[in-house]
């Protein structure tokens, strides 16, 4: 099958590549682009471990075809911190070691970037609604959820 | 060590070394890694629990175009129809040959069958549906009960049951019957005013790690193979490899990537081998990644248990017998860990008379791998859940009535050695004393609490140190560092060096540059690679202490090591560690410091948790409402990382004891091979899980350190089981306690 050329903007970027029709855009970006920071956990939705956000809106990259990404913005953990300083999301999460294997967090951070511009304030039970497409098998949750709030607490305090 | 000992970094919660890669995306995991002119492997598996293969050609799919390279059972050339113990404990040569890819027979609804390699994934999987394979199916046996009937399909008909007094004449699904003993049972049992008794079930339940395994492979003739893979033990991927493969081990380079979870799911081989046969026969490089259903259906998982037990007691708490039947799961092939589950069982508890026999059983469903304290949390679950009917059953308080009867220092165990110094009476103590016990329940809430043992391994790590001329170093160490266990190297490294642990980044070599460390595993990184650490950082600081005397011309005992520095204790003279690696070209050369050890000693830890659920009596929906996890960590040497382990044990007992099944069909195929109906603890599922560190050092770690990896998943089986049966006044004898189970109970339906 012939592949097809889509334009499109990744993390501010223009980006151009080449795909499959039945590519997914987790394929594209893992495995074409070669931005492998997004995880494929499940392939089919159920752990977040490839949350990217499409146009501003947190997405699962392996239900999204490549294709499906031409004249969009989308969003990666590659947009987030810079090569030598974090966000604060990032910052916090290493505080509060709220990572074990790690496998979890580029898709956490990104769905928690998404919950904090949403909700500057969560709840922890907000906080903890919104990241229950997030599985992680490490933590327990208990220092993820403090480290989000924390974030929340920081960014509001620095706005 | 003595306890009063003062540290400067060690139990300080750090910054990890490796943090900055994690949580930017850049770590690179089993699946990151491509490699230029890289094919796709992919794996046709069985669509039946139990069948024999009568025909199989792949012709057709080898002609496909895009495809390169096709591999089956027959392109194990080494592996001979005689077991050979493949070094890791449970599983023949034979039978990890067999598991890899069918012999002649599919024994699990996934069971890999043939390989291929193609240009890319979807040519492979396009191919695979060209395979021509026949099968005739069999009846399937998907339970112990079953397995051990009379008349029951045979696995294996050259399988025939080990330890039974009189040798078996015919096979069996028993692969193995043990007992340990201790005392006399039944006078044990004369002795008793109260007796509680009751059998259980545990479900098949899944490590559920979020990476599924993947490695990129590559292999070269003239022995320059290399294999990255996600492992918990990258020595054991290139043991086990070599061997189905027949090469050496100075032929194959394993490099481990960063690892996205384990417990226990990662030590064996599944993909590595095949890969590299697919390799050779290509001539390309090959990546092979499962996908979550081949995850479920092919890897892990922990054995499925159904026990009996028994316990014993006088009317004043003492406890005068335990006894106990255990028949464990071991999936397809013989090895379940039914061997640490009867010398677990008991042991948190100093009684005289303990009988205990367990059976390893093959069924119709994947090899089991270990899970996190492999064996112990079912029949753990078991005794814990009696002891709190005893507790009730004596009018006693449960944590009381374990503290009266509490193993200790000297205490006989069951299956061998007298108990050193080990931390289950202060962990019981601080359970106790905490916030949580002192709180009052609401309506339709209940409280379980439960106890935990697991042994904890040491074993052999080695790691060398080098030294950089600006006097920073590398720890290079060969443990996969799967939780944080690289910061914890560098505190140990620091505090032995008394230089700041910013100053020191440690690494995890490649089999080729690091000597052979035993896999993460058994909790045993922290206390035994943390040993070698120590002891090479020692090594360090003893040639920099000689270093310094030949400068000043004197012996090297005449030299201190204070905060990192050399003092002359001869003179004035004064050299920082930076000083003297600074000079090191015209002292001999560069430094670097050496620990291969065997470590002997590993400390057990105890667990204690406390956990309160709230039942909705209309749905059967159980809730945990608060949960406190107690365990003595010897020396926490990262808080918050040793935190983590409690925490994160708990949550998956949590969700093995509420929710987490294999579900299969009366075919024996596996109907929830997926993260949505396989539901392992969302966020919004919990509560704060709060940890409680109890430091009872272990004498035989130079900081105390005992491993923290294991006990904590032990506990909540029976702290959340008991917690349900309090909030619905009815007996619980199997898990999970999901919905239905707990309707039905509640109904007088269970
Ligand atoms: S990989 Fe997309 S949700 Fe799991
Ligand atoms: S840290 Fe391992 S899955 Fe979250």
């Amino acid at each position: 099958m012939a592949k097809l050329h889509i334009t499109t903007s990744i993390n501010g970027e223009a980006t151009e590549f080449l795909c499959e029709p039945h590519e997914t855009l987790l394929d594209v970006l893992r495995n074409d682009l070669q931005m492998t920071g997004t995880k494929e956990g499940c392939g089919s939705g159920d752990c977040g471990a490839c949350s990217v956000t499409v146009d501003g809106r947190l997405t699962c990259a392996c239900l999204v075809l490549g294709v499906e990404a031409a004249g969009r913005e989308i969003g990666t953990i590659e947009g987030i911190g810079g090569s030598d300083k974090l966000s604060v999301i990032q910052e916090k999460f290493l505080e509060h070691a709220a990572l074990q294997c790690g496998i979890c967090t580029p898709g956490l951070v990104v769905s928690t970037q998404a919950l904090l511009e949403q909700n500057p304030n969560p709840t922890e039970a907000e906080a903890r609604y919104f990241l229950a497409g997030n599985l992680c098998r490490c933590t327990g949750y208990d220092k993820i959820i403090r480290a989000v709030l924390d974030a929340a607490a920081t960014m509001r305090g620095a706005a | 060590m003595s306890e009063a000992r003062e540290f400067k970094y060690i139990g300080q919660s750090t910054i990890r070394p490796d943090g900055f890669d994690k949580v930017t995306g850049r770590a690179n995991y089993g699946a990151d890694l491509s490699l230029p002119g890289m094919i796709w492997g992919k794996i046709l598996r069985s669509p039946h629990a139990h069948a024999m293969i009568k025909r199989l050609d792949t012709s057709r799919a080898e002609a496909f175009p895009g495809v390169l390279a096709v591999a089956t059972h027959s392109d194990f050339p080494s592996v001979t129809d005689q077991a050979i113990e493949s070094g890791e404990g449970s599983l023949t040569l034979l039978d990890l040959a067999r598991n890899v890819l069918a012999k002649d027979k599919v024994l699990y609804h996934g069971h890999a069958v043939v390989a291929i390699a193609a240009k890319t994934s979807a040519i492979a999987e396009q191919a695979l549906a060209l395979i021509d394979i026949e099968y005739e199916v069999l009846k399937p046996v998907m339970d112990v009960r079953e397995a051990m009937a009379a008349g029951a399909p045979i696995l294996h008909p050259d399988m025939f049951t080990q330890g039974l007094a009189e040798k078996p004449t015919t096979a069996s699904n028993v692969a193995t019957r043990l007992e340990y003993k201790m005392g006399d049972i039944e006078a044990g049992f004369k002795d008793a005013e109260v007796v509680v008794e009751r059998e259980f079930y545990t479900p098949t339940a899944h490590q559920g790690y979020i990476e599924p395994h993947a490695c990129t492979v590559r292999y070269e003739k003239d022995g320059q193979s290399m294999i990255w893979c996600s492992t918990q033990g990258h020595f054991d991927v290139r043991a086990s490899t070599a061997k189905l493969l027949g090469l050496d081990l100075g032929k194959l380079k394993v490099i481990a990537s960063e690892i996205g979870g384990g417990f226990g799911g990662k030590t064996t081989v599944y993909l590595e081998p095949v890969a590299l046969i697919l390799s050779r026969k290509s001539g390309r490089p090959v990546k092979m990644i499962m996908d979550r259903d081949e995850v479920f259906k092919a890897t892990g998982p922990g054995s499925a248990t159904r026990s009996w037990v028994k316990i014993g007691a006088r009317k004043d708490g003492t406890i005068t017998a335990m006894q106990g039947r255990l028949a464990y799961e071991a999936g397809a092939f013989k090895g379940s860990p039914v061997m640490m589950g009867c010398m677990t069982a008991f042991t948190p508890y100093a009684v005289s008379n303990m009988y205990i026999e367990g059976f390893d059983v093959v069924v119709n469903k994947a090899k089991v791998a270990a899970y996190r304290a492999p064996g112990a949390p079912q029949a753990e679950f078991a005794v814990e859940m009696l002891v709190n009917e005893l507790a009730v059953k004596l009018g006693r308080d449960p944590i009381d009535l374990r503290l009266q009867n509490a193993a200790k220092e000297g205490t006989q165990t069951i299956y061998g050695p007298k108990f050193k110094r080990v931390g289950l009476v202060e962990c019981l103590e601080a359970a106790r004393d905490s916030k949580h016990y002192q709180q009052a329940l609401a309506a339709n809430q209940g409280r379980g609490v439960a106890a935990g043992f697991w042994f904890n391994v040491g074993g052999q790590s080695s790691v060398h140190i080098n030294m950089n001329p600006d006097g920073t170093g590398t720890i290079v160490e060969g443990s996969p560092d799967i939780g944080g266990s690289r910061a914890s190297m560098q505190m140990m490294a620091a505090e032995a060096m008394g230089i700041e642990p910013g100053r020191l980044k440690p690494i995890i070599g490649d089999t080729e540059n690091v000597a052979f460390s035993a896999g993460t595993g058994g909790s045993r990184t922290t206390f035994a690679t943390g040993m070698a650490v120590i002891e090479a950082a020692e090594d360090v600081v003893a040639q920099m202490k000689q270093r310094a005397a030949s400068m000043w011309n004197v012996t090297a005992e005449q030299v201190e090591w204070v905060d990192g520095v050399a003092l002359n204790t001869a003179g004035e003279d004064r050299l920082s560690l930076a000083e003297i690696c600074a000079g090191a070209d015209r002292t001999g050369g560069q430094i670097s410091g050496r620990g291969n050890i065997n470590a002997r000693g590993a400390g057990p830890s105890f667990a204690v948790h406390l956990c309160d659920v709230e039942v909705d009596k209309e749905t059967g929906k159980v809730d945990v409402v608060r949960y406190t996890a107690v365990q003595d960590a010897g020396k926490a040497i990262h808080p918050k990382y040793v935190e983590g382990q409690y925490q994160g044990g708990a949550v998956q007992g949590i969700g093995w004891a509420l929710n987490e099944e294999y579900i299969y069909g009366a075919d024996g195929l596996l109907e929830n091979a997926g993260f949505l109906d396989y539901r392992i603890p969302v966020a919004s599922d919990l509560p704060m899980i709060d940890a409680i560190i109890v430091e009872v050092p272990n004498k035989f770690h130079p900081y105390g350190v005992r491993g923290v990896g294991e006990s904590g998943i032990i506990p909540p089986l029976a702290a959340v089981g008991y917690a349900v049966e309090n909030a619905i006044g009815v007996p619980v004898t199997d898990l999970p306690l999901s919905p239905p189970r707990v309707f039905n109970l509640i109904q007088g339906k269970g």
